[in-house]
């Protein structure tokens, strides 16, 4: 299992990328995917939604079970990748890559972690 | 209360099998390749499946038949030694007890499979409904059960065994039949929609048999799978399954199972309540979802502005290729071709009804 170091972590299993523009890219981490198995199915915001830290902004569904996604911070909806849902085996093969959304305007976050303490968190899960 | 373990629970782990409680088991529910991979391998080559958790009861004695036919909507009087039977059993409401596969062993003597969750109740039931010369055993303990299916199945297990010990046609079983030195069971039936053979196997014995199978079958990628796959095959196959399509309340007859409830039969548990209902007013049917999203169980749907009905399972279906749900409707829906939508958490899904089943090889 992969965390990259320059991605923050959520306990709720997302990752979030802070760019220099101020801007976030949201995606689920390569532990929530492999928990979740097989995805077939995202349903995503709209541009311009507002995202709130914390709470359910996505959902995605493997062929068991539906999961939802929450945002690590609050903001609004800049950008959606529509391409995921076209492609939701992205989110299996390369879950760093496959983001949901990219996040503007924020102003708040839940508390977040760097790799290697989410990856003491997900063995103290495991 | 206490979960129960196959006597293939270690290989389930040693394997890699994520490990999730059903009726009353701790069963793999999916191995690393995940479940579309297991899927598609018993729809194109070959799965390997522990189904150990099933019920087996041994029904015996002169009165046995007669036993099966007051206790069981399908009719048993006529039947080859080896040969297998799909029923429901009905409550006295009508209502669905368990669905479960009746084998005649030889004469006066019936093996019957019933579901793991409801082993204890029915076991119960037809203690409480048998009478005259019969004796009945719950032998659960004693057996392991492995299913191998795909279209692959017969080539791998002509490996182990003589093609003397391979049933010829479908729903039927030899009995002792010697499969790589294992004296088995070997039923040409599953719960997958594509070919296959269920091996019934002495519960000490049960690993041995999963790993010569998993040997004869590697050259042709045969892979084991948990009951992810088990559920997404038997929907795409129309199967029900007992707690969804079928219940204490749902009558086989609004399950869509009449050819197997035998209203000529004489009389039979459940017979008169199916009488006086008539044609029921609700009837089970198959969704393809053309909107957006996968319609999952206990979803309710609409049409003309109204509530029609609930779905009963769904997912969606690997080899199909689309989300496909069952729901039971009222019948004037019911028709192929009519549009409906499910309420898929809030969010309206379009759908049609379509045939059943989804899938059939």
């Amino acid at each position: 299992m992969h965390f990259p170091e320059e991605l923050k972590y959520t306990k709720t299993h997302e990752w979030v990328r802070f760019t220099d523009e101020g801007t976030a890219y949201i995606g689920i981490t390569d532990y929530a995917q492999d928990q979740l198995g097989d995805l077939v199915f995202v349903n995503l915001p709209a541009e311009g939604d507002d995202l709130t830290a914390g709470e359910s902004f996505a959902d995605v569904e493997s062929v068991k079970a539906v999961s939802d996604v929450n945002s690590p911070v609050t903001g609004t909806v800049k950008e959606v990748n529509e391409d995921l849902a076209e492609a939701p085996e992205k989110m299996n093969e390369t879950p760093y890559e496959a983001w949901f959304v990219v996040a503007e305007g924020i102003t708040d976050q839940v508390e977040l972690m760097d790799a290697k303490a989410y990856e003491a968190f997900v063995e103290s899960e495991g | 209360m206490e979960l129960k373990r196959t006597p293939l629970y270690e290989t389930h782990v040693r394997l890699g099998g994520r490990i999730v409680e059903f009726g009353g088991f701790e069963m793999p529910v999916q191995y690393p390749t995940g479940v579309i991979k297991e899927h598609m391998a018993v729809r194109e080559t070959c799965g390997l499946f522990d189904v150990s958790h099933m019920g087996e009861v041994l029904m015996e004695g002169p009165d046995a038949v007669k036993n099966l036919n007051h206790l069981l909507t399908n009719d048993y009087t006529e039947m080859e030694d080896g040969q297998a039977r799909y029923s429901p059993m009905c409550n006295e409401q009508g209502g669905t007890v368990d669905d479960l596969i009746v084998y005649r062993v030889k004469e006066e003597h019936y093996f019957i499979v019933v579901n793991a969750s409801n082993r204890e109740k029915d076991v119960a039931w037809i203690q409480a409904h048998v009478s005259g010369n019969v004796t009945m055993k719950d032998v659960s303990d004693s057996w392991g059960q492995i299913a191998l299916q795909g279209p692959k199945a017969e080539e791998i297990l002509l490996r182990l065994t003589a093609p003397e010990n391979i049933p010829e046609k479908s729903y039927h079983a030899l009995w002792r039949r010697d499969v790589g030195g294992i004296c088995c069971i070997v039923s040409r039936t599953g719960y997958t929609g594509s070919d296959g053979f269920e091996l019934y196997v002495p519960a000490e014995q049960t690993e041995a048999l999963w790993n010569l199978l998993m040997e004869a079958g590697q050259i042709d990628g045969l892979i084991p799978c948990g009951l992810g796959a088990r559920d997404t095959l038997r929907l795409e196959a129309s199967m029900p399954l007992y707690g969804h399509e079928l219940s204490d309340t749902i009558s086989p007859l609004t399950a869509g199972l009449g050819y197997f409830v035998k209203m000529d039969k004489p009389d039979f548990i459940g017979k008169a309540a199916l009488e006086a209902a008539g044609k029921p007013s609700q009837r089970r049917v198959g969704l393809k979802a053309v909107g957006r999203g996968i319609p999952r169980e206990h979803q309710d749907v609409y049409a003309d502005g109204k509530r029609i009905g609930q779905t009963t399972s769904g997912t969606h279906c690997p080899y199909i290729g689309y989300p496909a749900a069952m729901a039971i409707l009222d019948r004037e829906y019911a028709q192929v071709g009519t549009r409906v939508e499910v309420d898929v958490r809030g969010r309206r899904v379009e759908a049609e009804v379509v045939k059943m089943p989804f899938y059939k090889k």
